[in-house]
This record gives structure tokens, C-alpha cells and sequence, in this order.
């Protein structure tokens, strides 16, 4: 089922209608409202890439191992494989398809290019979703802060040194 | 495909209503463990029980007789609360052990429990603080302590119908701290092969009054070890006696053996968290007393 725009104007979502076991979900997706009538099953993963097109979010395990799927719900950082779209509702969503402002990237995003923060790019959407969640945590200055910070979100490549680097720069601590 | 209905409660009662009317009903915290068993076929519920909309389950209250956690609170909203990491430094570590950020942007308390695994990071920290969990079923509300909440690996005592509430912890006497450590294969990311909790009690003179220990992932369930708190009461919490209650804490360990971890390696593992984390413990009760 496609996703329909809702009008910005309607009152603010109260609870997700169910009926006949699908759910009735509105999700505010990187400022736009859309509501979605799917099975309760669904992720909020499978929500982004199946059913709204936003494929720039990453399954990589699907069981919480790896970060690859990170977006941001309510202003913090979490698995959207761990996430049943239904358990969203009414929830603003920013996913990497949201960080840049037209053209221009989000200082996270090119400094990761900037650090060679990436090789193959699968795991780069979790890694930077989590990097700029990092910013508003209370995390410590050092590089093992940022390692343990970010400890949840795997990369095959080993890009590590240069995603420590990214995160480093963007905080403005020169190593 | 089975169709599976989604739930979302605003209060306890109706939470409790929708449980006891359909036996197959799950309930649905971060979802950071029933979504895997989900997925994997170890668990099909009828309905999924979403306790995130009710307040009481979502919140943390510290006051003068102590903290009551919503039991569904995220485990990163603890991680970030100054209070209760000052008042409950080990408590607070054993949360934001809990898989990574995003894991805890989810995960709770209340499912760490209600998930009763052997080696889950919260039980042995909630154990020493004399931590209660507050039930609330269809006969009213009953409390149980965190040592006896859970029975088995996977069970709990809680009747159908029931759900976990809120878990309490009284507020620590004055020179009292605690402290969980455990040991993982990895540095991040890992369940424990090991873990233990102290909590200690300390007089004017820095002599220990009184002391509880808990270790985790040795055994079926947590345990306490009361032989352990004995070694450690009455002294000035000196190498000796945090040699015996490591010694008694390896002594009442009973691990499996399996790819993590020899029968033989958690219980040396298990005695050397447990010296450890009370000699952290005694560290940070003395912090205190030199600054009442
Ligand atoms: C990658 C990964 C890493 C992990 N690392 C760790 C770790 O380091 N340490 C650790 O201890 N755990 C770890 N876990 C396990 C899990 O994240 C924790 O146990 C978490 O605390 C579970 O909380 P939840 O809110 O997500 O529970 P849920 O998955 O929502 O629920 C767990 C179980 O408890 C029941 N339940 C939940 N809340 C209640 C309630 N209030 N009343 C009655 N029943 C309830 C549910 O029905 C379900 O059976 C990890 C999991 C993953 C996927
Ligand atoms: S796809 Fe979600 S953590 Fe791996
Ligand atoms: S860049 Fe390839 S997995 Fe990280």
C-alpha cells in the first residue's frame, strides 16, 4: 500500500487506529507527514524502504547486531529493525535521506567524506545517524569516548579510523 | 499468515484488561528481545501489548524514600539521569551496558527483567540495592524483590494477566555505594560470561556494616551470596576479606560450560568481578564520606 501526504493542518495523531489487524500509522518522516495502513509486523525499516521508498536506511542483520539501520525517532537513535512502525506512531522520524538542507550536506555527512570515513558505503547511513545523535549526548571528549559511543554500529570495510576522525572533526577536537 | 492484532493501552488497567483477556498476548516494551524472538520463531504472539503509551510505565521519580523506574522507560533516558547516576553509580553502569545507544533509545529495565536471562546486565545491580518490582494483574498490585522476580532462565513469577509496573529501589543510607562489572569476550556488544554487583555500607570509621553481592550468568538465575556479604561486614573492606568474598562468590557460582566460558573460567571470573566490583564499591562509599 502507498503512502498517503497528510494535511499538515489535521489535529496531531492520537493513537493508531486498528482495525482488522492492520494498523493505521501516521509517522512524521523527515518533516513530512504520511500515513501508512500496514500489518502491526512491520518494522519501521520495512516501512522506510518498502513501503515509503526511503531505501538510504540499511539492513544489514536484522536483529539489532550491526547499526546499519539507525534513523532517529523522537530525537534519539534507534534500530528501526527493532522497531515496529505501529510502536512510531505519531513520532517525528529523521532518517539520512533528512540530514542535508538541499544541496548541502549536514557537516556530518562531509566530513565523512572528507575523513575517508567509508569504503563499500553500506554501513555509512547507521554510522552517520549515530555520529549525529552522538553530538547531543553527553559522550566524553576522547577517541575511545567516540569508539564506545559509536560500538554499535559495525563496519566490514573497517573505515574506523576514518569515522573516528569525522566524528572527531565535526566536534572540533583536532587529534 | 496468523493475523496479530496491536495493542496500545493508556493505562495500567486497560493494559492488564487486554493481557487477561487473550492468553497469547505479548507485552511490548523496546521490543529489543521479543522482536528477535519474534523474528526467529521462538515466540508468536497473538497481539502485541505496546506499554510505551502509558505514562506511569515511562517515567523515573526520585524522592526521599527512594527511585521508582516506569518499567518501560528507555534504558538510554536512565543513562543520562545525573540523580540517579550519583545516587546509584553501579545501577546506572549495568544499564548503559545494555547493547549499544541505539539499543537503549529502546530497551528497558522492565524487559530486562520480564526477559529473564541469567545474564542480564540490570538483575545483579538491582539485587544489592534491595530493588522491588511492583506487579499489577487482575487481583490488584503485589510486589516481589528483583532476587525473586525471576525463576528460571526465561521465567518470572508473573501470573497471566500480569505486567511489570514500576521497579523500586530505596535510597541508600548514608556511605553506601555500589558497583557492577562483567566480563564479555568483546569489548561492546556482548552478553556476559560473568557478572557481579556489590553494594557496601560503610560506618564513620570506614568499617562495613553491611553488604550485598550478586553475580549473574553462573547460575540459572542471579544469585545472591550471603557468605560473601559475610566476609565483607565487619571489616575495613581490606585485600583479606575481599579475598574471601571473592572465594565465596566462585564457590557459589554453578556455570554451565559452554563456547564462552568453561565451567571452570566463570567461576574464577565470577570471584574476581565480585572482589572488584566491591572494591569499587568501598571506593565510592568512602568518596562520600569525606564529603557528607
Ligand atoms: C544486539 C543486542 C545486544 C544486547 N545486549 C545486551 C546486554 O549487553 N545486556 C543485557 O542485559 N541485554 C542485552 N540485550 C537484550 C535486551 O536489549 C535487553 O534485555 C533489554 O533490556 C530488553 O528490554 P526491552 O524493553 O527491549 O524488552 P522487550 O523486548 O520489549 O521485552 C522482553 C520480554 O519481556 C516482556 N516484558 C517487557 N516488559 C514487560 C513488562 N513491563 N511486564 C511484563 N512483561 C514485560 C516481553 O513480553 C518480552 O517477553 C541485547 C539485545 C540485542 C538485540
Ligand atoms: S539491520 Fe538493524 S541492527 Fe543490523
Ligand atoms: S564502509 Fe563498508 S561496511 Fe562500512
Amino acid at each position: 500500500m502507498s503512502p498517503t501526504e497528510l494535511d499538515t493542518q489535521a489535529p496531531p495523531f492520537a493513537e493508531p487506529h486498528v482495525a482488522d489487524q492492520t494498523a493505521d500509522v501516521a509517522l512524521i518522516v523527515n518533516g513530512r507527514a504520511l500515513r501508512l495502513v500496514i500489518d502491526p509486523r512491520v518494522t519501521l525499516l520495512d516501512a522506510l524502504r518498502e513501503h515509503l521508498q526511503l531505501t538510504g536506511t540499511k539492513k544489514g542483520c536484522d536483529h539489532g547486531q550491526c547499526g546499519a539501520c539507525t534513523v532517529h525517532v523522537g530525537g534519539r537513535r534507534v534500530l528501526s529493525c527493532l522497531t515496529l512502525a505501529a510502536a512510531a506512531q505519531g513520532q517525528s522520524i529523521t532518517t539520512i535521506e533528512g540530514l542535508a538542507e538541499s544541496d548541502r550536506l549536514h557537516p556530518m555527512q562531509q566530513a565523512f567524506i572528507d575523513c575517508d570515513g567509508f569504503q563499500c558505503g553500506y554501513c555509512t547511513a547507521g554510522q552517520i545517524m549515530s555520529a549525529v545523535a552522538l553530538l547531543q549526548e553527553p559522550c566524553g571528549p576522547d577517541d575511545d569516548d567516540v569508539r564506545e559511543s559509536m560500538s554499535g554500529n559495525i563496519c566490514r570495510c573497517g573505515a574506523y579510523p576514518g569515522i573516528v576522525a569525522a566524528v572527531q572533526a565535526v566536534r572540533g577536537r583536532r587529534r | 499468515m496468523v493475523a496479530i492484532r496491536y495493542e496500545t493501552p493508556r493505562s495500567v488497567s486497560e493494559a492488564v484488561r487486554l493481557m487477561a483477556a487473550d492468553p497469547g498476548a505479548r507485552v511490548l516494551a523496546g521490543g529489543t528481545d521479543l522482536l528477535v524472538q519474534f523474528r526467529t520463531g521462538v515466540r508468536q504472539p497473538s497481539a502485541f501489548v505496546d506499554i510505551k503509551r502509558i505514562p506511569e510505565l515511562m517515567s523515573i521519580a526520585i524522592d526521599a524514600h527512594g527511585l521508582r523506574l516506569g518499567a518501560a522507560t528507555p534504558a538510554a533516558v536512565i543513562g543520562e539521569h545525573a540523580e540517579l547516576r550519583r545516587l546509584w553509580p553501579g545501577l546506572a553502569e549495568s544499564v548503559r551496558l545494555i547493547g549499544s545507544t541505539q539499543i537503549q533509545g529502546r530497551g528497558s529495565v522492565g524487559g530486562n527483567l520480564c526477559n529473564a536471562s541469567p545474564a542480564a546486565d540490570t538483575t545483579c545491580a538491582l539485587i544489592v540495592n534491595r530493588a522491588e518490582c511492583v506487579i499489577a494483574g487482575p487481583n490488584g498490585e503485589r510486589t516481589v524483590p528483583v532476587e525473586a522476580f525471576s525463576i528460571a532462565p526465561g521465567r518470572t513469577v508473573l501470573q497471566p494477566g500480569e505486567l511489570l509496573v514500576a521497579i523500586r529501589v530505596p535510597r541508600p543510607a548514608a556511605r553506601t555505594s555500589d558497583a557492577y562489572l562483567r566480563l564479555i569476550p568483546r569489548t561492546e556488544m556482548d552478553i556476559a560470561v560473568a557478572g557481579a554487583a556489590a553494594s557496601v555500607t560503610l560506618d564513620a570509621a570506614g568499617l562495613c556494616t553491611t553488604a550485598r553481592v550478586a553475580i549473574g550468568a553462573v547460575a540459572p538465575t542471579a544469585l545472591r551470596v550471603p557468605a560473601a556479604e559475610q566476609a565483607l561486614v565487619g571489616s575495613r573492606l581490606d585485600e583479606a576479606s575481599l579475598k574471601r568474598a571473592a572465594d565465596a562468590a566462585s564457590a557459589a557460582a554453578r556455570p554451565i560450560d559452554d563456547k564462552r566460558g568453561t565451567t571452570a573460567y566463570r567461576r574464577t571470573v565470577a570471584g574476581v568481578l565480585t572482589r572488584r566490583a566491591a572494591a569499587i564499591a568501598a571506593a565510592r562509599a568512602r568518596e562520600q564520606g569525606s564529603h557528607p
